[in-house]
């Protein structure tokens, strides 16, 4: 009986953190076999180590960098410009969109602009922001502006559309003031779809920096990457892609607690999306 | 009367757009900014239908377009495949759903330097930047798409007999194509700034080769041609991608 008992509460016991170790691993995995993978098949010979560098090598490299501070003058440029002109987009591109759905004039003029904007490639034009700005950060910001402002405008647009009409009659009635009217309630009911703009436009600053930096030289992960190219690193390029590839990831899972963090109190809290 | 009244309202619609065109012209005519930097439109027009008459833009764009349609379908094709596999099996969904999660954040304008290693200058290169950056999107789509199919559909199709992969293809599928024709309007999007930017960066053909040189010689009239030609044949791709989606989505009334 004892033993039965026993048997019962090891059991009740030991599944608990257990689970949480094999979902963990079930969850890196794949990651590790990649990984491996990539070690095993960089020292096989099949590739040179110019096609492929081995994972070891390149992880050396990222060492290098880190312990000579280039690795943090480079991160840090690109997400100083990248966060900058996000915050650039996320501001201008919101206010922008207020006007939009509040200003008729502001709507006659800016409608168009967006709509054909939107799909365009803005990355093209950077050859024409270099002749007017240089190569520096100005030059760089603004064409990461140009072409991440987009989603966060058609967002708020859509956003405010889409605000029961219900919830603005009720709180005109009880006498909000235009100002109230805004901050207090279509702002807050927009937000969900203006945070799934900000969503989009996150990771668009950062395939933009990336590309303006390649392009424009200087320091830089981009920069660093088109530096080691030139002189046939791989290692350097490989170690420029994980580098990115991680600040890529955490910003974006950074942004998606944001979102949890803001619409606490929005139904979709109970219902978080998967992906 | 009617069509007279739509037409003048689609003409008020784009007048933003107009004033624009006249304000450019004008500020470059009247010499308020350099006219290196910024040639008046009617002569960029002028070096538009020049390029056009020489064959320049035309070849050069064929090399693009070749690029970016091989890259896309073979994403989309893929991609989807992936994707519609993921939601259907479970263990393949466990194995690849973190690498999934792991590059779909990478920005991947990174790769452009890799796939040089890997290709080289030529068309290889670029078809393999756009193939592995607009993947994920569609995958992502077509993932949430057939995940998301019915359970009664899935049911009731099971009850008449239909054998797996019939119940595939024509309730899981189908299902899936709402998202899954958003996921490759992401990635349509991607695949030109992926094939612009490097073009840009290093090509020796295409629409991107061509804005480069052109600039590197101080041709800025033709230069500023070459990006509004692909500019607006990224919004005309958008737009007809937009009535291609309509068409397959009527039977969903």
């Amino acid at each position: 009986m004892a033993r039965v008992e026993q048997g019962a509460s090891a059991e009740a016991t030991v599944p608990i953190w257990a689970f949480v170790l094999f979902s963990g691993l079930l969850r890196v995995f794949s990651i590790l076999v990649l990984l491996a993978a990539w070690e095993i098949l960089a020292q096989s010979g099949v590739f040179t180590p110019f096609q492929l560098p081995a994972l070891s090598r390149v992880l050396m490299r990222i060492w290098q960098d880190a312990v000579s501070g280039d690795l943090a003058i480079n991160t840090g440029l690109t997400l100083y410009r990248a966060l900058v002109s996000f915050v650039i987009c996320a501001v201008g591109g919101i206010a922008i969109g207020i006007a939009m759905s509040r200003n008729k004039i502001a709507h006659w003029f800016f409608d168009p602009i967006v709509s054909i904007g939107f799909p365009m490639p803005k990355i093209a034009f950077v050859p024409v922001i270099i002749l007017w700005l240089g190569v520096y950060d100005i030059s760089k910001i603004s064409i990461i502006v140009i072409d991440a402002i987009f989603p966060v405008i058609a967002a708020t647009v859509i956003a405010i559309q889409g605000v029961e009409r219900e919830l603005i009659w009720s709180a005109r009635n009880m006498g909000a003031s235009n100002r109230e009217l805004l901050t207090q309630i279509i702002l807050p009911a927009a937000l969900p779809q203006i945070m799934t703009g900000l969503q989009v436009a996150l990771p668009l600053t950062l395939i933009v920096a990336v590309v303006a930096e390649m392009l424009m030289g200087g320091y830089g992960l981009g920069g660093a990457m088109m530096t080691a190219s030139r002189f046939a690193n791989s290692a350097g390029v490989f170690a420029g892609i994980v580098e990115i590839a991680v600040i890529g990831y955490c910003l974006v899972k950074a942004m998606s607690l944001v979102r949890r963090r803001l619409l606490i109190w929005h139904q979709e809290a109970h219902n978080p999306s998967t992906v | 009367m009617t069509r007279l009244t739509q037409s003048g309202k689609e003409i008020f619609r784009y007048t933003p757009l107009l004033l624009i065109a006249l304000a450019w012209e004008m500020v470059s005519r009247l010499e308020l900014v350099s006219t290196t930097a910024l040639p008046p439109l009617s002569e960029v027009i002028v070096a538009w239908i020049d390029m056009i008459k020489s064959g320049e833009l035309i070849n050069n764009g064929i090399a693009s377009l070749y690029r970016g349609a091989a890259g896309l379908a073979l994403s989309i094709a893929i991609g989807a495949t992936l994707g519609i596999v993921m939601a259907w099996w479970k263990t393949v969904n466990l194995l690849v759903a973190p690498l999934v999660e792991v590059f779909y954040p990478l920005p991947k304008s990174a790769l452009i330097p890799v796939t040089v290693i890997w290709l080289g200058f030529g068309d290889g290169s670029k078809i393999l930047l756009i193939f592995l950056g607009c993947m994920l999107p569609v995958t992502i789509g077509a993932f949430n798409g057939a995940r998301s199919s019915e359970q009664v559909l899935v049911w009731s199709a099971r009850s008449m007999g239909a054998h797996k992969l019939r119940m595939l293809w024509d309730v899981v599928v189908p299902s899936a194509m709402p998202e899954l024709l958003n996921g490759i309007r992401t990635a349509l999007a991607l695949s030109f700034i992926l094939l612009v930017s490097s073009e840009l960066i290093v090509a020796q053909k295409g629409f991107g080769y061509l804005i480069g040189y052109l600039g590197a010689n101080g041709n800025y009239d033709a230069m500023y041609a070459v990006v509004l030609s692909v500019a607006f044949l990224g919004f005309a791709a958008d737009r007809a991608y937009l009535m291609i989606a309509k068409r397959v989505l009527a039977w969903r009334e």
